[in-house]
């Protein structure tokens, strides 16, 4: 956890030596504490005033019920904890490419919608519906999702062979910008797929049911069900990059491309894995968000992509515990924000931090330092 | 191919030899001229007229961004916030929107009656210009300290923030009831463009109109050019190729890039600014993150950096948006059995234009020199010539 400033050669011209030393040691500070501070402000802010002030739990017989406790926080995190987890799967295939090719790949929010769409697509073939028994409806969407992630796993590599396979050579632009292209593709497709709004589909799971209560706050059948598919498919992914050959390989890849390929690795197999992997895991994501929000639309992967790009910045880019630290995180603000300032407003204060992040901890929270953010 | 292709390139140096020297000025003088006497040719509100209105406009813009992303080199995927800057200076300075002011400057007769801010059309340009070069000094200074995507990133936020705050500036009171937007009601009834001696503009007439938007084309044409030249066009190249020699090198870094963000956005106000008073209202249904895309796609398949480039590629894309799709091609999915429109895709055919711009001729229809040499380094005929030149251990570098 050095400095930026220390380890890198700093492109900026380094200011005098006598105003450099205050001003030095204002950044460093800033720079390890400052984004913790403002991630923490909002929470605890909002915890106080709960506190103090109370806030309106409901109406009984005309009159407002004022609580003084924390229980609308804990709602709040509940709600933030599993749409980040979400995000969480979303930025994870963020993380993996940038951190392999150094592209962010900009189509992969709309590779999740895409997702969602062909898990929606295949409730009906598999005849999935409101009055399917338990247990066919958890072989079914079993299947969905193996199906789904394979779907979405291979429209990645496809995009990656032929919008940035070819750019591998040409100047980082190229390449971004191909990938730009590719989500207005994408986002069209769906488009014509499913129309311009969006749509409703099947509450399969009856996400809203709550199981059971901690401490006042309800948790719901949808919270489980985002938490029984991404905890397992992340110790899945870690496992395979730690432990297997081919995780290895990608490890060595990421670190130096040049290297790796004298060692005698597939540089070019190993770059198409890393999007199988990303694609698969937005494809799971896109079941479960279709399960989750029950509703679908081609604008989602859009947002949810920024919203996912995000929460891998803040976690450190490159790094797939810090992808899913950052997509918690996120999805906590903007739970905060939507049930605090409204919804409308939950966007810009994504972004905000978004800026904060790359003015204070351009390497994010557990990210090392690239040369990009240096 | 690349034998025909250094054919051509030298019928064109022998051509370019036999011609004389005033030759390139005698073209941009009939080019001009060629531009002043074209809307005598069509139905002064014919759809063409219009189409071109907004393809002029929109080559203000992609030269606007062109001096940040071709330039500079710092990749700007928020630029829709200078057009919603630039549109929200019209609003404001040239409407009732502000009804409990009363402000009249150079205005004509009936809008000098009405409540409200009401500035001559050139003052709110002017406005518009020092509004968004602020604006683009505030974008800048995050990414001072970052390059490449994140800098991209930072951009997109900043122009998404933007256009939050348009779609929601309807619920921030700015004082007296006012508030700082209208959000998608947008802001109407904006002035239409008043001169002393030609009166308001109106939309039956549309060669006003377009000859106001040549004028300001004109304008930072010929600013794009000089800056190119200057010495801070050759720093922000400098920048461009390698950052860290160039700062070496004495370039200040932080007035470079800051100029290079504030230069570029206040041509997008510029335009903004028109496009506000051309559309009769400000809308913050407008400002979506597709438009920076769009622009982008200008600067891009006109050739990055090109200043010729920008302007091509910001007439080609104003004309496939507003002319052909809607008007000649919309149909043509309907003829091959499928049930859409051209117009509701149309992102995605500039998606398609992009990837298969940048697949097949990454370096863009009229690519500047320098950024050909980069691209084409690889390509046998570039090859050919440099052993030629420097001997066979020559090699571009």
């Amino acid at each position: 956890m050095e400095p930026v400033e220390t380890t890198t050669i700093s492109p900026t011209p380094s200011p005098p030596a006598v105003a450099a030393r205050p001003l030095a040691a204002v950044r460093r500070f800033a720079g390890r504490w400052g984004l913790i501070a403002a991630l923490a402000a909002l929470p605890i802010y909002y915890g106080i005033t709960d506190l103090t002030n109370g806030y309106q739990a409901g109406v009984v017989a005309g009159h407002a019920v004022i609580h003084h406790d924390l229980a609308k926080l804990g709602v709040n995190f509940a709600t933030g904890l599993s749409n980040g987890a979400i995000w969480a799967l979303i930025a994870i295939g963020y993380t993996l490419v940038y951190g392999i090719i150094e592209l962010i790949n900009f189509a992969h929010g709309d590779v999740f919608m895409i997702g969602s769409f062909t898990s929606v697509g295949l409730w009906a073939v598999l005849g999935l519906g409101l009055t399917t028994g338990a247990l066919g409806l958890i072989g079914g969407l079993i299947v969905t999702l193996i199906i789904a992630m394979i779907v979405t796993g291979s429209l990645n590599v496809l995009i990656e062979r032929v919008a940035y396979r070819p750019l591998r050579s040409a100047p980082k632009l190229a390449a971004l910008i191909t990938a730009v292209g590719f989500s207005f593709i994408l986002q069209n497709v769906g488009l014509l797929w499913r129309g311009g709004s969006p749509q409703s589909v099947p509450d399969l799971i009856r996400a809203q049911q709550p199981v059971f209560t901690i401490a006042g706050v309800p948790i719901l059948r949808g919270y489980i069900l985002v938490f029984a598919v991404m905890i397992p498919l992340v110790f899945a992914l870690t496992w395979f990059i730690n432990r297997t050959r081919a995780g290895r390989a990608m490890r060595a890849t990421a670190q130096d491309p040049e290297a790796a390929r004298l060692m005698g690795i597939n540089v070019n197999a190993t770059i198409s894995l890393t999007f199988l992997l990303g694609g698969m895991l937005a494809g799971a994501a896109g079941l479960v968000y279709a399960l989750y929000e029950t509703n679908i639309w081609y604008f989602q992967g859009f947002k949810a992509g920024l919203i996912a790009f995000t929460a891998a910045v803040m976690g450190g880019i490159g790094n797939v515990r810090g992808a899913v630290l950052g997509g918690l995180i996120i999805g906590v603000i903007q739970a905060l924000t939507d049930s605090r300032l409204g919804p409308q407003w939950t966007e810009a204060v994504v972004f905000g931090y978004l800026i904060a992040i790359m003015v204070l901890r351009p390497r994010g929270l557990l990210g090392e330092e690239t040369r990009e953010a240096g | 191919m690349s034998e025909l292709r250094a054919q051509l390139r030298e019928w064109r140096k022998a051509v370019e030899k036999r011609l004389p020297p005033w030759s390139s000025r005698a073209m941009a003088v009939s080019l001009i001229a060629i531009g002043i006497v074209l809307p005598f040719l069509f139905s002064p509100s014919s759809a063409f007229m219009n189409a071109t209105i907004i393809a002029v406009a929109y080559a203000v813009m992609s030269l606007g961004l062109n001096v940040v992303v071709g330039f500079a080199g710092l990749l700007d995927l928020g630029y829709v916030a200078f057009y919603a800057l630039g549109a929200y200076s019209l609003g404001w300075l040239g409407s009732g929107f502000f009804f409990k002011a009363q402000v009249h400057v150079g205005v004509s007769p009936v809008a000098s009656t009405l409540p409200g801010v009401h500035l001559n059309f050139i003052l709110i340009l002017i406005a518009a210009a020092l509004i968004c070069a602020g604006a683009g000094v505030v974008i800048g200074l995050p990414t001072l300290r970052l390059r490449g995507d994140y800098i991209a990133i930072v951009t997109l936020a900043f122009g998404e923030i933007i256009a939050v705050v348009a779609v929601n500036g309807q619920s921030v009171p700015v004082g007296g009831g006012m508030t700082l937007t209208a959000g998608n009601l947008g802001i109407s009834a904006v002035d239409a463009p008043y001169f002393p001696g030609i009166g308001s503009f109106n939309l039956l007439n549309l060669r006003p109109w377009y000859w106001l938007i040549f004028a300001i084309l004109l304008v930072v044409l010929f600013v794009n050019l000089r800056l190119r030249d200057s010495r801070l066009g050759r720093a922000w190249i400098a920048l461009r190729e390698d950052e860290v020699a160039a700062v070496s090198m004495g370039i200040p870094l932080v007035r470079t890039k800051l100029l290079a963000y504030s230069i570029g956005a206040a041509f997008g106000g510029m335009a903004g600014a028109f496009f506000g008073a051309y559309y009769t209202t400000v809308n913050a249904t407008q400002f979506q993150f597709g438009f920076s895309i769009f622009i982008l796609a200008m600067v891009i398949i006109g050739g990055l950096g090109s200043i010729w480039g920008a302007v091509v590629g910001g007439l080609a894309l104003g004309y496939i948006n507003n002319y052909l799709i809607p008007d000649v091609l919309n149909n043509l999915p309907s003829k091959f059995g499928f049930n859409f429109q051209l117009t509701s895709v149309e992102f995605g055919i500039f998606g398609f234009l992009l990837v298969i711009m940048m697949v097949l001729r990454p370096q863009g229809l009229i690519p500047e020199r320098r950024r050909r040499l980069e691209l084409t380094a690889g390509i046998a005929a570039e090859d050919a010539q440099l052993v030629e030149t420097q001997g066979p251990a020559g090699g571009p570098t």
